[in-house]
């Protein structure tokens, strides 16, 4: 639906550290204030602007007028720029469902800071909800030379992880389940089980999808049909004989490596006592 | 390097998911190779949990920056957010990994100096390599008490160290870490979910293990030959002091004899000198780095414990899903 709106401008990439930030200020903002503001830091591609960090900046907002700490701003993005010196300003946010004429002042001194600012909204209060993170950039519009306006058309929004960010995610997303408990990370096999289950169920799924299919209470979808052909052509085609040659090698390894590291375990125990006594 | 001491001020450790993502991204953007990143963690000790809300990156030691300077940045920093609400309370700090390594002086220094200023400080250790390999690898630790101690009087001799009776498991303890979320991450968890089209990637199962372990008994073996020259550095040490001990010996009963020699023709004995001015005893050797690159080892060699059990179960899930199919 609105996602699929005008591609006028720039693809907007977010990392999710960039909105769980956001969450973050919307949740710590100061009595009285209805929304956060902040700087979006990251980089801008030819098509596409990549946003990875953002910090709020204090502001207040009335109804007449708006402040902004403006000094705060700049302060901010130089200690973030000692950091990481690649990440530039490539626009700024806002919690709230609407852009208000305020907004539109902001984005102005946005406008000063970097070239065709990026205006996120993310709706933190749900007031219809769902979250829904919108971009925006800003155009002129209205007669030149007598009354000019600014209107901001919005942008299709992706979402971009790096492998480890994806990972984390992954763990993070299973304190949602059980929102009032913590969860620890688990270790070792469990792990290992946990990832086997999960195929297991993604296989499951397939599978009743197929026989629905072949029991003819769904309409067998073709381009569906060939991914499982590619599923099924993935697996390698081995001889049983190489297969327990591959299987007993690597076995051999990993307990080779078990026992060295508990030979060495036990030699520096050995080694402290006997220099202690 | 476990067991978690019961006379500890800090039993557990939540962090927030943003903690995460930032530590993680910090890594990613900053830290390729085997450079090290680190970052100050701040939050909030509640009861005996400490609780950690929000973390910022520290930039890299660059030789072109001489005049950088890092406590000025971090005051900069925390005065900032302390305008838009996060805790300033210092708490700890955090630092990448390369395979495990990071059992150096460096890092015992720094995490005794917050120690020492906050009680309840951390150092979490964030192992990229290991999450990229499907689970997230945090861990959190402490100095136990008995090290605290020893540091405090900075005497790292064998004695000392003796008194106090450490051994490489006993220098840092692990505290438990779960991570929490407020709703609002939740509910943002929840829309990501959605939207999301990044396919789940299974490097978790992954069955591919050499290079892994290559590295890893790479730097093992690197560390074994440290800890084994010295060894050797304490064996002449002790050699040393046994041949010295000897000569003092055979000097004294010389002495002895001439002076009964002496006596016994009359004349008047040898004054008894300062024998122990006159045998320096050698310099024992420390003994501070020993434990550190025992502790290293240790900690290598349950890394690749851990890993290669991982993977033997994979190898045996493998062998009967193969089974099954012929």
């Amino acid at each position: 639906p609105m996602q699929q709106m005008s591609v006028y401008g720039p693809v907007v990439k977010i990392h999710p550290v960039v909105l769980a930030s956001i969450g973050d200020s919307y949740e710590r903002r100061n009595e009285g204030a209805s929304r956060v503001i902040g700087t979006l830091l990251g980089t801008i591609d030819k098509h596409s602007v990549e946003v990875t960090n953002c910090f709020s900046v204090p502001h207040n907002e009335s109804e007449d007028e708006v402040a902004v700490d403006m000094e705060f701003a700049k302060n901010m993005y130089d200690l973030h720029k000692r950091v990481s010196p690649s990440e530039v300003i490539v626009g700024w946010y806002a919690t709230g469902f609407e852009i208000t004429e305020h907004s539109v002042l902001i984005h102005e001194y946005y406008s000063r800071e970097a070239t065709n600012p990026i205006h996120l909204t993310m709706d933190t209060a749900l007031q219809s909800g769902k979250m829904n993170i919108r971009a925006y950039v800003s155009a002129q519009m209205g007669v030149p030379g007598k009354t000019v306006g600014v209107m901001f058309t919005p942008l299709s929004v992706k979402y971009k992880y790096y492998d480890t960010e994806r990972i984390g995610v992954d763990l993070l997303q299973r304190t949602r389940d059980a929102p009032n408990t913590t969860n620890g990370l688990t270790s070792d096999l469990c792990q290992v089980g946990g990832a086997a289950g999960r195929v297991q169920d993604m296989l499951a799924t397939v599978l009743t999808y197929i026989e629905d299919v072949l029991s003819g209470k769904q309409m067998a979808d073709n381009s569906v049909g060939r991914y499982l052909m590619d599923l099924v052509n993935k697996v390698p085609k081995i001889t049983a004989e190489d297969f327990e040659t591959m299987l007993n090698s690597n076995i051999n390894d990993l307990l080779m490596v078990t026992y060295l590291s508990n030979l060495t375990q036990a030699q520096i125990a050995l080694n402290e006592k006997i220099v202690v006594l | 390097m476990a067991t978690p001491t019961l006379d500890s001020p800090v039993k557990q450790i939540q962090i927030e998911g943003l903690v995460v993502l930032k530590m993680i991204k910090h890594y990613q953007e900053e830290g390729q190779g085997s450079e090290v990143v680190q970052g100050v963690l701040l939050g909030l000790v509640v009861e005996d949990r400490l609780e950690i809300t929000n973390c910022f990156p520290f930039p890299q030691h660059t030789e072109d920056d001489a005049d950088f300077d890092e406590v000025q940045y971090q005051m900069e920093m925390m005065r900032s957010l302390r305008h838009v609400n996060i805790d300033h309370l210092h708490v700890g700090w955090y630092q990448s990994t390369y395979y495990g390594s990071f059992v150096s002086r460096a890092l015992l220094d720094s995490q005794f100096s917050y120690q020492h200023a906050i009680e309840e400080s951390v150092v979490l250790i964030y192992d990229p390599i290991k999450t990229a390999q499907g689970s997230l690898s945090l861990k959190a630790y402490r100095l136990t008490p008995k090290l605290m101690e020893i540091c405090k009087e900075k005497d790292f001799s064998a004695e000392g160290l003796k008194k106090a009776m450490i051994g490489f498991e006993h220098m840092f303890e692990e505290v438990p870490i779960v991570i929490k979320n407020s709703h609002l991450i939740n509910v943002l968890m929840w829309e990501l979910e959605e939207k999301c089209t990044v396919a789940d990637k299974h490097e978790l199962l992954n069955l591919s293990s050499s290079n892994h372990l290559e590295k890893s008994l790479q730097l093992l073996m690197d560390r074994v030959d440290d800890m084994s020259q010295d060894i050797v550095k304490y064996n002449t040490y002790s050699r040393n002091l046994s041949k010295q001990q000897q000569q003092k010996h055979q000097y004294i009963q010389r002495r002895q004899q001439e002076n009964a020699q002496r006596q016994t023709r009359g004349e008047t004995p040898l004054p008894e000198e300062d024998v122990s001015k006159m045998f320096k005893p050698p310099q024992p050797p420390p003994r501070m780095d020993t434990l550190l690159i025992a502790g290293q080892i240790n900690n290598y060699c349950q890394n690749v414990k851990e890993f290669t059990s991982q993977n033997l179960g994979k190898l045996f899930m493998a062998e009967a899903l193969q089974g099954h199919n012929s």
